[in-house]
Parts: C-alpha cells; structure tokens; sequence
C-alpha cells in the first residue's frame, strides 16, 4: 500500500501553475472578443424617461446598444427568485436591464458592444439617460418606517415574514427567575473577491454536433456555478440543456457572491454573443463590483431570554429585521440561517425567532461566506456573555451549563434549516471544544496577565464565541472517475472551486481508493462537458458532497476492475486487491495486473492508435467466442459514476477566543492573539483546512474591525473604492493559533464535515466580546472602529452604555481544564499544534502578535 | 472620432515587444491584452491591491498606475511570467509560496510574487516583522496573510540555500536596483480609517 493520502497535509497540485503566471482567469479569455459596458444607474430610485445613445454613435469602435427594449420572451421578464420560499411575501428580483424603474444604484440600464473595452466606456459615459428621481429607502429603520416604498405597488418594505417556534418561548421566559432583553446591531460588508465577476460567450453555429439547427452556446463564467448558470441561461435565451456549455475556469474568490445567478450580465452576455454571432466577455470593475454584485450582514436584532440561576436557557425569543436590499432574486437564506444557527452549540430551552426581510433602495443581499451565521453567533454569544454578566459567572462556566452533551447526539433542534430538511445535529463534543479552547487561549491564566497589563497602563481584554455551521447540505454532487490507458486517473465533480484547492484535496481521495499516486490523478470542477448534474460550491458543502461522491465513484470504478481483473487473473474477485496502482491476488504481487491494463482491456477496440490500445484490438489476446467484446451489462471503458445525496447537514462547530488590547487615548483597538479551536470531522488536507480557517479569520476580523458599507440617505454608497472601503492589508491581520477537534460525521462515507466558512462566523462576537471586556462596558453593535469606541467611551462616561461588571476569575477552565495552560505570550500546548506536525520549511508561528 | 496612437517598444522578461497604442493605455492592459501577458492581474485598477504589480528596471510598479507609453520610457519590465530562471527553475518566492500554501485562488500571488522576489533581492535576510512589514502593500482575500509571510522567509531561506550560504542575494529578476524597492508599492494611497 503506498502512504494514506487522507488527512496527509500535501501540496496543492494547483499551485505550479498558478505561480508561474499560468492561471487562466475569466479575463485571461477571449482575446478575440469584443467587449461589453454596462450604463448604470446613478440614482437609487428613479423612473426612466428616456435613453438617448445618439452621441455614443461617434465612438469609434462601437458595435451595439442594447437597452430593455431590444429585449423579448424571457429576456423581458423579470430575472428568476432562485429560491422560492413560503415566507416570502412579495419577491421582486431585477430585469436584465431595467425596465421603467431603477431601485438602486448601480443597477445596469444599457449595455454598450465596443471593440475593445475603452471604446465601450467611452460610448457607455455618452449615453444620456433622463430620470425622474424619486426618494430612496436606505437602512433598516427607514424601510420598516415605511414612509416610502421601495418597489411600486406594496404597501410596505416587507419581503418576507417568518415565525419559527419550538414550545412557548414568550411564556418561558416570562417565567423564568432571570431574564435580559439585548438590542444588537450588525453593519453591511461584502465578499469583495480580489477578482471581481466576469462572463464570456461565444455562440458557435449549428452543425451535425449540435443537435439542433440552431447554434451551440458556450458560456465562461466566473460563477460558483456552472450547471445553475447554464440552466439559467438555457431558460432565458430559450435554448435547449444541450445547447449550452458552461466552463468556470480559474475563479479568482468567491466568498458566496458569485453563487447568485443569473446575474443581469450573465444573460446579456451570452444573449448579445448569439445575436451579433460575435464572442464577447464583459470583466467586472472595481466600482461594479461595489454597487452591482452582492453585499450581506446587516441586521438589526432584539434579544429576549430567561435563564435559572446557574445560566441556563430557559426561553429564547428572538426578533430580526435583515435588510435583503433591492431585490431578493436569492431568496431568504440568509435570515433563515441566522434564525436557525443562531443556536449555535446551545439548547435554547423554548425558542421563538421572528424576522422580517425588507427591501432597501441599495445593492442586493445575497450570502456572503458564513452566510447570516456570523450575526446569528453574534446575537447568541453577546446573550451569553449578558447572562454570565447579570449573574456574576464566568463566561465559560454559563457556556458549558448550555451546550448539547455528546450523549444528546443526534440532537434535534426541532426546526427546519436552509435547505427545508430538519435542524438536527449529526455529532459533535461541545463539553471538549470549551476545554480546548480554554486551554488553548489560557483562559483562567488571563486574569492574572490582565492584571499585570493594568499595572503597566495597558487595557486588555478576552473574549469567546462558540458556533456550530451546518454544511455540506444537498441536494447532490456527483463524481466521475476514470482510469485511462496510460494509468493517468481523470476525475470530474461539477461543482467549481475559488481557491479552496478542490484539484488536490479530490484527488487524495480518489488516489487512497485506488491506491494510485497522487500525482496520477487529475480533478476537473465546474464544466458541464464533464459533469451535468451539480448544484454548485456555497454553504461549506464541497468536500462534503463532492468528496463523498468522488469516492463513491471511484468505489464503482474499481468493482468495475475487479471484475475484469478477476477475469484476466482468473481469480475470484474477493481474493483481489488494489496495490500501488495494480490490482492483484491478496498478498501476492507476482499474481497481479496493472491498472492500466485492465483500462485497456475495459474497451476493446477495433483500430490501435499505440501500444496500449494495440493490446485491446480484435486479433490481440484470446477472445471468448461465446461472448460479446463488451460483456452483458457492462459498459467500455474503466470508469465509475455517482452521487452523494446527503440526508441533512453535517454540523461543524468551533470556538473562537480573542486578546486584544484597545489603546486608553486613541481607542486603537489591536489584536493581542486569536485562537481557534475547529472541528469539521475528518481532516483531509489539514494545510488546507488551516488556510481555509485563517482566512475566514482574516474576514472577520475585516468585518468586525474595519470593512462597512457607507451608504448615505441618497442611497450613494460613499465607499465604493477599495481606498475608502478597508479590506485589511498583512498589517491588521493577527496570525492565527489553531487546534483542531476531528468528530466524524457518520453522515458521508468519509466522515468529512465542511470547512470553507467557519473562520469567518464567530469573530464578531469573539472581538466585541473582548473590546467589551477590556473597557467594562457593553459593546452591542458591530462593526465598531476608533472613533466608534471613543464615542462609546463618551457615552458610557456620560451613563449612556450601560457597564459591565468586573469579571470574575475562574479557578479553572469548565470542567476542569488543564491547569498548566500557557500564559499568552508563551508557545501554544501540543494541542494547538498542526497536526502535521512541524513542517521544517515553515518558521515556527509565535504564539502571540506583541505589539510593536 | 480616432484617437492618437504610439508606437512603443517594451523589454518584457527579456524579450522586445512592440505595441500600438493609445497615450491612455494602461501598462497592465498593455502587458495582458496587447502582449498577451496575463499572468499580471487586476484587482482593482485604482492602486491599492497590488495584484498588477510588475518590476520596472527592478522595482514594483503598480502597473494599473502607469501608462505604457510611459512604461516604454524604461529598459526592463519583469513580469510573473519572467520570474522563474531560462530553464524553467521556478524562483524562490514561486516555490516558497507553493511550500508554504500562500495562495488560494491564486489571483493576487502574482503581484506578491513580484514584490517578494525584489524585496527579498535588497533583503535577504528579513526577521517576521520585517516580511510581514514587505508585504502590507498588497491585498490577500484568501489566505489571511499569515502563510504569505511564512513564504517570504521562505524565499529568503531558498534563496541563500542557492546561493550557498556566501551571502550573496538572489540576483533575479533585475541587477538593477536603487535600494529602494518596496517603496512603490508601500505608499498606495488610503483614505485613513483610524486603523491601528
Ligand atoms: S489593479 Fe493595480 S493596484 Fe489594484
Ligand atoms: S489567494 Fe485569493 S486573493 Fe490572495
């Protein structure tokens, strides 16, 4: 057997290429192609008067103007509600190109065809568009105010309403011995991939091929998407499945924005390729991106709950008013999420959460990684800080009195989650995860080094949050595994990857089930011509779905092998084995076949191209003249196909804990040290995984610290740069300490639970918490920057935020955790290690960012 | 209307090219979608991701900030694509990011490959803080920086395993250089935000 590749740290395979200038982006394409320029609008809420393109006729270079009007069937009607939901109560979404009204800015109006991209901004800035503007409904209080309606014809901002309630969660509170109302507040942020979205379309005419006397479509789309882009565009453009390709090529981040579709450009570009029967790509700039893809998080919360004297829940009434923006062409995941994972790894007692969705006259809230979690951990966590506060316990210690036992697995949460299954809980040691975490970030240590930082004029405070992230959700993946006759092994999943290093963590699954190296297999993601049937990549769900269905795939492949193995062996299948890329008789390597043989004779052929296939021609070998070449119910070829359907969730789960140290005259706030304790079942890349858990903590740290949408009453977001909008650089971000927890799902045939958005979800409660508790006063909104704390400070002074109590010091972490748990500036315990070990070419990650 | 067009040569990674163009080309849309370079990305077009970032004459260059025809001024261009030695050797910074998983989409490594590998030529021997300090120029949406950091130690440990340990600095991409490398990109504008 060659070495597991399962929970192996290896190398990306993505890697070479990508260093080397290789990669292949959305606008690396179509050199040939023309290129297209959106007009947009420049108010919020306007009716269109008129269009006048007159003056843009002059520009050199230019091919075409489209506005609504040159729009018909499909492409007139409004772009689809991707995700109908019974809660939804008036569900707008936005035309291809605005038709009458625009509802925010940004909103495309006209699209210009030019030659090359200069020539078609130069004719898209003359194109005079006349509005009447009207008044724009911007922030949650205007849209619930209701002065003014967003849309034409309703009554009120109101895009859905959902009550979701297990037992009587009013009444419980009211009766408990204690109960806390909290009012929270979370900002806009956004994804904001470094490369922004792009589409690319060339229509190829019909031939024989194609299947119709009609053309072909093929579509490049930096999408997370391929199989729901090209349905989308199918339904639009009117063509059948078959006559639409979609091929995602490098994807430069996505970070959940670009799972909607179809956006207004992904059906203008293709639908102006096939009438022009010119290629033509349109890349996303930066300022498009900011006020015409997605933004998310901005929700208003009222927190009541009622708990016994040791801090337990008894009764959990939640109210959320989420601002969905414009439209609401992706449904309601997001508040559903929010109202389903707010729990977190708590039992709630008696649980109510009401929300209401509003429409706003600003960009389109679609899930942005973390996908309403983060403000649902928010609203959580805050609550059981304020428990622990109104008792006097520590934080810790109200935490363990509330989290699920590992004997209570599966735990049912008796709601419903995003994707309409049951909310129940698959595994998880919830109890452990609070030790590690104590013991990883020295909690009970912390008291002692606050102590000492107060007598050298320092503030510093800690802070924890715990959340549990249902991922790897259906409805299926499917996996295609091929072996060919070099011995090369093809694998193809439909879904398309970011980043998230799919090519190699795929490919370690599928060497281990063949036993093959890995640098024998090869991945393909996000490519119709390979795989029709996907949903796509969001909701942590790749590894889950698509490396499940991949080993399935392979599991098929070798029955498959084994049974002609077994046949040219003459041996019984059951006495054969897969090793080192051959298969033979169980502990007997001189009794063997090569893979690659066996792929040759999987498709027996009548023409020889090279070795391999001369071998498999009609007058090579011995034949079986009482059979058919290709046996009853086999088919040529030595490959395998299926799916994985999960039957809910995986629920992954973390704890988060932050020192930071806010500055007494500036309110500087910096981060000290930030600690991770993640649990997503089995490892299968731990590099990997890392990367991906440090950088959702570097996104949110972004949106707790720093990153906001500055949109003023107009509706003019005043930020829409990334020299006014403060994605961090290197120096905000702190280094992350990580020890991971690996609870099996028992779910998927791998034990695997997604990783891709947990790094993101707690870190707005874990830094409020800490900037709470390192100025004594209570933080309930975030994102909060200096100024925000200084004024915080100045209205807490003037008794207008209310204070927190000292906290006390815990004798120990909850249940007990090791004493001997690190001060913070000292080296993390083995626990935190990688568990790869030290990897010498790494240098040693120090424990804790000193300050400078 | 017709616009003006130069003719311009440039020395790419070594090579000569020449291009006809308008005054108001950008180098990086020269380098992609005129010498079909595109390797170098962009991220943003307003100078402060980074991800366009080329050496000129040896010294990062946000090349969405500079004009071709002003480019065309200067002798020696390197590219992503130029990095790596004659024979395909990748150099240091291309393996050291690969080592030490610095890159997720891989969109904005380009840039960063540029910059580490003039920093890490004038600086071959830089402490955490100073790498981190390198690299705060560029934006990173993935990788939360930390592993970027590790990778310009990295390039610095490469780098003077192939030279031997005689202390002389990796010689690619440019000899030519002020020192001052490093500069270009550190002063993107910001608008200031009270960040820390
Ligand atoms: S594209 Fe040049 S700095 Fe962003
Ligand atoms: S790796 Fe994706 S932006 Fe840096």
């Amino acid at each position: 057997m060659s070495t597991r590749m399962f929970g192996a740290p290896v190398q990306r395979s993505e890697d070479a290429r990508l260093v080397a200038g290789r990669g292949a982006f959305l606008d690396d394409l179509g050199a040939a192609a023309c290129a297209a320029a959106f007009v947009r609008s420049p108010h919020a809420r306007a009716r269109i008067r008129d269009i006048d393109a007159a003056d843009a006729v002059g520009v050199e270079g230019l091919i075409a103007v489209y506005t609504y009007e040159d729009l018909s069937g499909p492409m007139a009607e409004p772009l689809p509600l991707l995700i109908p939901h019974p809660s939804i109560l008036d569900s707008r979404t936005p035309y291809a190109l605005a038709r009458e009204y625009v509802h925010h800015v940004g909103e495309a109006v006209a699209m210009v065809i030019a030659e090359d991209r200069y020539a078609a901004e130069d004719a898209a800035a003359r194109i005079r568009v006349d509005y009447e503007v009207g008044e724009a409904v911007v922030g949650i209080d205007a849209a619930v105010a209701a002065e003014r309606t967003v849309h034409e014809g309703m009554a009120d901002n109101v895009a859905a309403h959902l009550v979701q309630e297990v037992g009587d969660a009013r009444a419980a509170v009211d009766a408990a011995p204690n109960s806390l109302e909290l009012d929270l507040d979370v900002e806009r942020s956004a994804g904001t991939p470094l490369e922004g979205r792009g589409v690319y379309a060339r229509w190829e005419p019909a031939s024989s091929s194609t299947g119709s006397d009609d053309g072909r479509l093929r579509v490049y789309s930096s999408t997370q998407t391929a199989t729901g882009v090209r349905a989308a565009v199918a339904a639009k453009l009117e063509l059948a499945l078959g006559q639409v390709e979609v091929v995602v090529p490098d994807v430069g981040g996505g970070f959940g924005v670009k799972i909607v579709h179809p956006w207004p450009e992904e059906v203008m570009v293709p639908w102006a390729a096939r009438r022009l029967g010119r290629e033509v790509k349109w890349t996303e700039d930066r300022r498009e991106h900011f006020v015409a893809a997605a933004h998310e998080r901005a929700q208003r919360q009222r927190v009541r709950v009622g708990f016994d004297d040791s801090g337990r829940m008894l009764g959990l009434d939640v109210d959320l008013l989420h601002d969905n923006g414009a439209y609401l062409p992706y449904g309601v995941i997001v508040p559903i999420v929010t109202s389903t994972q707010l729990l977190g790894p708590y039992k709630p007692g008696a649980y109510r959460v009401e929300f209401r969705s509003l429409y706003t006259s600003t960009v389109i809230v679609t899930p942005y990684r973390g996908a309403g979690r983060p403000q649902g951990v928010f609203a959580m966590e805050r609550t059981m800080d304020a428990i622990a506060d109104h008792l006097g316990l520590d934080r810790l210690q109200v935490r363990a009195a509330n989290v699920i036992r590992p004997d209570e697995m599966p735990y049912d949460q008796g709601l419903l989650f995003q994707d309409g299954r049951p909310l129940i809980y698959d595994s998880g040691d919830y109890p452990r995860m609070l030790e590690m975490i104590a013991e990883l970030v020295d909690w009970p240590g912390f008291a002692e080094y606050r102590d000492r930082a107060h007598r050298e004029g320092r503030r510093v405070g800690i802070g924890v949050a715990c959340y549990v992230e249902g991922t790897g959700p259906g409805p299926y993946e499917g996996g295609h595994v091929q072996v060919e006759t070099s011995g090369k092994v093809r694998v193809a999943t439909g879904l398309t990857s970011q980043g998230q290093g799919h090519g190699t963590v795929l490919a370690q699954i599928v060497a281990d089930e063949l036993d093959v190296p890995l640098s024998d297999v090869e991945v393909t993601t996000g490519d119709t011509r390979r795989m029709g049937y996907s949903v796509g990549t969001f909701a942590s769900r790749g590894a889950v779905t698509s490396g499940s269905a991949v080993a399935l795939a392979a599991r098929r492949l070798k029955d498959k092998a084994l049974r002609i193995a077994a046949d040219a062996l003459e041996a019984d299948a059951g006495d054969l084995e897969f090793a080192d890329g051959r298969i033979q008789v169980t502990g007997s390597p001189v009794h063997s076949i090569d893979l690659s043989t066996v792929a040759v004779l999987s498709n027996p052929l009548r023409y020889a191209f090279d070795s391999a296939s001369a071998a498999a021609t009609q007058f090579s070998g011995s034949a079986d003249y009482d059979r058919p070449p290709v046996a009853e119910g086999e088919a040529p070829g030595l490959e395998g196909t299926d799916y994985h359907s999960p039957l809910r969730c995986t629920f992954a789960n973390g704890a988060h804990a932050a020192i930071v140290e806010t500055d007494p005259d500036t309110a500087e706030i910096r981060i000290l040290r930030y600690c991770v304790v993640h649990d997503c079942g089995n490892l299968i890349n731990p590099r990997i995984v890392e990367g991906q858990v440090q950088g959702g903590v570097a996104q949110g740290v972004a949106g707790a610290l720093y990153e906001r949408m500055a949109y003023d009453s107009d509706g003019q977001l005043l930020n829409a740069s990334l020299m006014d909008f403060l994605m961090p650089y290197a120096s905000e971000i702190p280094s992350v300490e990580i020890a991971h927890m690996q609870t099996p799902s028992p779910l998927n045939p791998l034990g695997v639970k997604g990783a891709g958005e947990a790094g993101v979800i707690p870190a707005s409660a874990a830094l409020a918490a800490a900037v709470e508790d390192a100025e004594g006063f209570r933080v309930d909104r975030m994102p909060i920057s200096p100024s925000e704390l200084f004024e915080l400070r100045r209205r807490h002074a003037a008794g207008g935020v209310p204070s927190v109590p000292a906290r006390p010091s815990p004798a120990s972490a909850p249940s007990g955790a090791a004493a001997d748990a690190p001060a913070p500036s000292s080296p993390p315990p083995a626990g935190a290690a990688p568990p790869e070990g030290p990897d010498p070419s790494e240098p040693p990650v120090p424990s804790a960012r000193e300050p400078r | 209307m017709t616009e003006e067009q130069h003719d311009i040569r440039l020395r790419v990674n070594g090579i000569p090219h020449t291009a006809r163009v308008p005054a108001r080309r950008l180098l990086s849309d020269c380098l992609r979608h005129d010498l079909g370079l595109t390797g170098t990305h962009v991220g943003c077009e307003h100078g402060v991701c980074g991800a366009c970032t080329v050496l000129v004459d040896g010294r990062p260059v946000r090349s969405c900030l500079m004009l071709a025809v002003s480019a065309a001024q200067h002798d020696d261009i390197t590219t992503v694509e130029g990095l790596a030695a004659p024979d395909g050797t990748p150099h240091p910074a291309q393996q050291a990011f690969g080592e030490c998983h610095a890159l997720q989409c891989g969109f904005c490594t380009p840039g960063f490959l540029t910059l580490v590998a003039a920093y890490v030529r004038d600086n071959p021997a830089p402490d955490e803080e100073d790498a981190r300090e390198a690299v705060t120029g560029n934006l990173c949406r993935c990788t939360g920086y930390q592993n970027i950091v590790n990778a310009v130690l990295r390039t610095a440990e490469i780098t003077r395993e192939q030279d031997g340990g005689a202390g002389v600095p990796h010689a690619r991409p440019s000899a030519e250089h002020d020192g001052a490398a490093g500069d270009a990109t550190a002063a993107a504008p910001r608008t200031e935000g009270g960040r820390p």
